[in-house]
């Protein structure tokens, strides 16, 4: 079987690259893409990118690891990279082939689930941390304590996202732990004290950019970008990062295995590393990307916005989500479905 | 004149009900697609900037011609197919099997919608690879499977409640069943194959688990779309691009309802 | 039968019996391909990976294990690892059979009389009003969700007439609550009645009210004792066309619903999911097909003898 796959993608790739006709299949985040940076890669290359879309690094995972899906490029989140490396789902980079990779910021260069950026190329990357609006909640929003024990005005209103991995981590670093923790007793903890905070949410819900712009949630553990976003629609919103620690996550572009265009798969990525092209990503979705030198192409509103920039004091306290296996995994899927129900 | 014979009381007051409910939210979504403001909930005046730059994305236009496209070929394909089962698992001799046929045939509705995307998944994916087609064509069996059942019942529920008397009568008159299928059978259920046709097209319309598992590369429907928008921030372009169909939809009843009476 | 002289009317008639069986198979053939290639089929993979242990990314691995079977009434603790009985599958299920019966029979309660209306009307304009059923359906079932948000969120339209009529002080909280998921499947699901119901009404023959009153009939025994009958086979098509795709509603929900508790849908979808556990969402949705099954069968043979009693 698997023989016969390799056979038939090899053909696929000698037949794609008999007509190379100048196209790209991107499959990435909705709503994740700027149409310049497409308008401007297309102008230069004569390549035309087509973007389709997913909600889910779990349904983009899944539709790849079928097969046959007919795309060239996508862009997990970090703790997905090493998945796509495992089930062999991604071809290591030829970087002779990419001559603008050094663009890459140092910090981002040597990350732990890709060293040396052998398998993927920067996109953007950002946090999670606590939207609040100050009309509901004027004071400290740089902790957990307003999601895990809130106070009186934001408890029954606060909105957390539903993203598994992002929540359990939060708790348990707030509780003193480390994200994956295999510690049956302080895990059991976690469990308590979500299943305690629980009702003192009013939803597990996305969509959060309209909703704290229109005032319909105050509150919300969510990403920076969207709450930036909202910031920029709505002035009362602001944006804190928890202190006991919080999640950053960057998500990268990878090339397919079964990438029929290559060659311009090749292009594109060394596109996006040069500093003017990574500084549109951001102006679009309004999260930063990894790529050195991109801040003076950015829009003037994004160079000191307190949702980009994370504050010295609490630059430690970020943490990369890493993959977890094992126990880990267990005990954050079962806390999560007995959350859940 | 007194009341006719139909006449339920309260009936009409509750069906004028159902319609102003069916088409409040129909009107908010109009309004705001003419919102000149840059987001969704405040409304900051008149302004017709959504129609362009939806019209400007391609993204959008792409996916919505996609849509309505799928839409009707899933719809006519499941239509003919239903109506022919229709045809044989109503008003004849009960015959073994007749059962099964109809578990079969409402099996879609049984499942959910994210459990036959994940089959579908894996079992169409074995054909991408090993055929290297990846066209629109496996798009097309799932929305014209799942849409079958949705055809078939208001098909079925027409032929159960017409009489056989005129086609009995046309039979003994020595029409061939044929003919008396086109003349006699095929008017008469006519409303229950539109019914079931426009339910078959909506229903294909709307489906975005199935599709977001189903499509390959570049085959974004306009729900698929939308439901990677969600996630992040729904723009007023979809608005606009509903307000536009919407239109459509209008211009095509009128221009039905008109050429209907002129046949008259 | 090859040129078998007519011998008595038992065999011509096993004779016709015999065409009509293989004509009802041959008109269904299509349809039934169709499904087997496209619907049917493919299900039985689910069947054979609620058989095996989850991928730990996801997916499957190939190895029997009865767990996901287990994994349905009982979960072992990850904890103490002692085994104990799931409740949380079952509260899930039955939120979920609650809110689809409450949508199917507010849907029937207001879909009948529309029918009704729709079928009453002058031949000439009945197409119209049909047409006017469907319309809000060729938009986007997302589209038309996230318009009912704009209508009941905090600062929405229903809570700025309810304030400026004076009757509520503060926003009601009604998106985010079962109340929204109702009202949003309510609105989804109608015209899934009403085409049906009025499929059937369209072909009664109103003569037969004349008769009934004639008799001295009350307006409810008329309802009761000669429309009901006449149009059941449309009220069950309606019933199964809302109470089933709303069992298994997944965008609404989601959408309304905001993710804090679950319907079976989106229970097994967390499973293909984050949940990283697809035997379990495997074995859930075989089960979920059984009953709906098992509940199907019961429904049309109690539903047709009634009919042929009635």
């Amino acid at each position: 079987m698997k023989n016969l796959l390799t056979a038939t993608a090899m053909l696929m790739g000698l037949t794609a690259m008999a007509q190379a006709e100048g196209e790209l299949q991107l499959y990435n985040w909705g709503d994740y893409t700027s149409p310049e940076l497409l308008a401007k890669f297309e102008a230069e290359t004569g390549i035309k990118v087509t973007v389709t879309d997913y909600d889910s690094n779990d349904t983009a995972l899944a539709k790849i690891e079928a097969g046959g899906s007919g795309f060239d490029l996508v862009v997990p989140s970090a703790n997905y990279v090493p998945i796509y490396v495992e089930k062999g789902l991604v071809q290591e980079l030829d970087l002779s082939k990419i001559p603008h990779h050094g663009n890459i910021a140092p910090e981002w260069m040597n990350v732990d689930y890709d060293p040396g950026r052998k398998f993927s190329i920067p996109w953007q990357w950002g946090t999670t941390g606590i939207g609040m609006n100050k009309t509901l909640y004027a004071g400290d929003i740089n902790t957990s304590a307003i999601w895990l024990d809130p106070p009186a005005e934001v408890a029954g209103k606060i909105n957390v996202t539903p993203e598994m991995n992002d929540v359990l981590a939060m708790a348990t670093m707030y509780l003193g732990g480390q994200p994956c923790s295999e510690d049956a007793e302080l895990m059991k903890k976690v469990r308590d004290k979500l299943l305690e905070a629980k009702p003192k949410w009013v939803s597990m819900d996305y969509g959060m950019t309209e909703k704290m712009s229109s005032n319909d949630v105050k509150a919300t553990v969510y990403w920076n970008g969207a709450m930036f976003r909202s910031r920029l629609a709505n002035p009362d919103v602001s944006f804190g990062l928890p202190r006991e620690g919080f999640p950053i996550f960057m998500d990268q572009v990878m090339l397919l295995s079964d990438a029929k265009n290559v060659e311009e798969a090749y292009k594109f990525l060394d596109f996006i590393a040069l500093p003017e092209n990574a500084a549109l990503i951001s102006a679009f979705a309004r999260y930063g990307n990894g790529i050195a030198g991109s801040e003076e192409f950015m829009p003037a509103d994004m160079k000191d916005a307190p949702e980009i920039v994370i504050p010295e004091e609490l630059k430690s306290k970020g943490v990369f989500l890493k993959t977890c296996t094992g126990k880990a995994q267990d005990y954050i899927t079962a806390i999560w479905t007995e959350l859940q129900k | 004149m007194a009341r006719p014979i139909s006449h339920l009381p309260g009936f009409t007051p509750i069906a004028m009900a159902v319609f102003a409910a069916l088409y409040l939210p129909l009107v908010i979504l109009v309004f705001y697609s003419f919102n000149a403001g840059e987001d969704l909930a405040h409304w900051e005046g008149f302004g017709l900037h959504w129609f362009a730059k939806a019209w400007e994305n391609d993204q959008v236009k792409d996916s919505t011609i996609r849509s309505l496209w799928l839409a009707a070929v899933a719809a006519v394909i499941s239509t003919v197919v239903a109506t022919m089962a229709a045809l044989g698992t109503t008003r004849r001799a009960r015959f073994k099997g007749q059962t099964f046929i109809y578990v079969m045939i409402n099996q879609p509705l049984m499942v959910p919608e994210i459990v036959t995307a994940v089959a579908l998944l894996i079992f169409f994916a074995w054909f991408k690879v090993t055929l290297g087609y990846q066209g629109m064509g496996y798009l097309v069996l799932a929305h014209s499977a799942f849409c079958i059942p949705f055809a078939y019942l208001p098909i079925r529920a027409r032929l159960e409640s017409m009489d056989l008397t005129l086609e009995t009568a046309a039979a003994d008159l020595y029409a061939t069943p044929f003919a008396t299928f086109r003349r006699v059978t095929f008017p008469l259920l006519l409303p229950g194959i539109l019914a079931g046709m426009m339910l078959a097209f909506v229903t294909s319309l709307d489906d975005v688990v199935i599709t977001v598992f189903v499509k390959s590369a570049g085959q974004d429907t306009l729900p698929t779309y939308m439901l990677g928008q969600i996630r992040r921030q729904v723009s007023t372009e979809v608005y606009a691009i509903s307000t536009m169909l919407l239109g459509l939809t209008v211009v095509m009843l009128v221009a039905f309802m008109a050429l209907t009476r002129k046949k008259d | 039968m090859s040129g078998a002289p007519l011998s008595g009317p038992s065999q011509a008639e096993a004779a016709l019996a015999a065409k009509t069986v293989r004509g009802g198979w041959l008109l269904s053939l299509p349809a039934l391909v169709l499904l087997a290639v496209a619907a049917v089929g493919p299900l039985l993979i689910m069947v054979v990976y609620s058989f095996l242990l989850p991928g730990e990314y996801g997916n499957v691995e190939w190895g029997f294990s009865f767990d996901a079977w287990t994994g349905i009434l009982f979960t072992r603790d990850v904890f103490d690892d002692t085994l104990r009985l799931e409740d949380a599958h079952l509260s899930i299920l039955l939120r979920s059979v609650n809110l689809s019966l409450l949508t199917t029979i507010f849907t029937f309660a207001v879909g009948f009389p529309t029918a009704w209306f729709i079928a009453t009307r002058p031949q000439r304009q009945r197409a119209l009003w049909l047409f006017l059923i469907t319309i809000p359906f060729w938009t986007n079932l997302l589209i038309r969700t996230l318009a009912i948000n704009e209508i009941i969120r905090a600062e929405g339209l229903l809570n700025n007439i309810l304030i400026g009529l004076g009757l509520i002080d503060q926003p009601l909280q009604i998106i985010y609550t079962d109340t929204a998921v109702f009202i949003g499947m309510t609105y989804v699901y109608l015209p899934l009645m009403v085409l049906p119901l009025f499929a059937a009404i369209d072909r009664f023959d109103m003569r037969l009210l004349e008769a009934g009153y004639d008799l001295y009939a009350t307006r409810f025994q008329v309802l009761r004792r000669i429309i009901v009958p006449v149009v059941k086979p449309g009220i069950i098509a309606g019933s199964i066309l809302v109470f089933v795709p709303a069992l298994g509603a997944y965008v609404t929900p989601r959408i309304l619903g905001g993710g804090k508790q679950m319907m079976i849908g989106n229970f097994i979808e967390l499973q293909f999911g984050q949940g990283r556990n697809w035997p379990l969402g495997a074995a859930l949705s075989v089960t979920l097909l059984v009953i709906v099954t098992a509940a199907l069968l019961v429904y049309v043979r109690f539903a047709n003898r009634e009919v042929r009693h009635g």
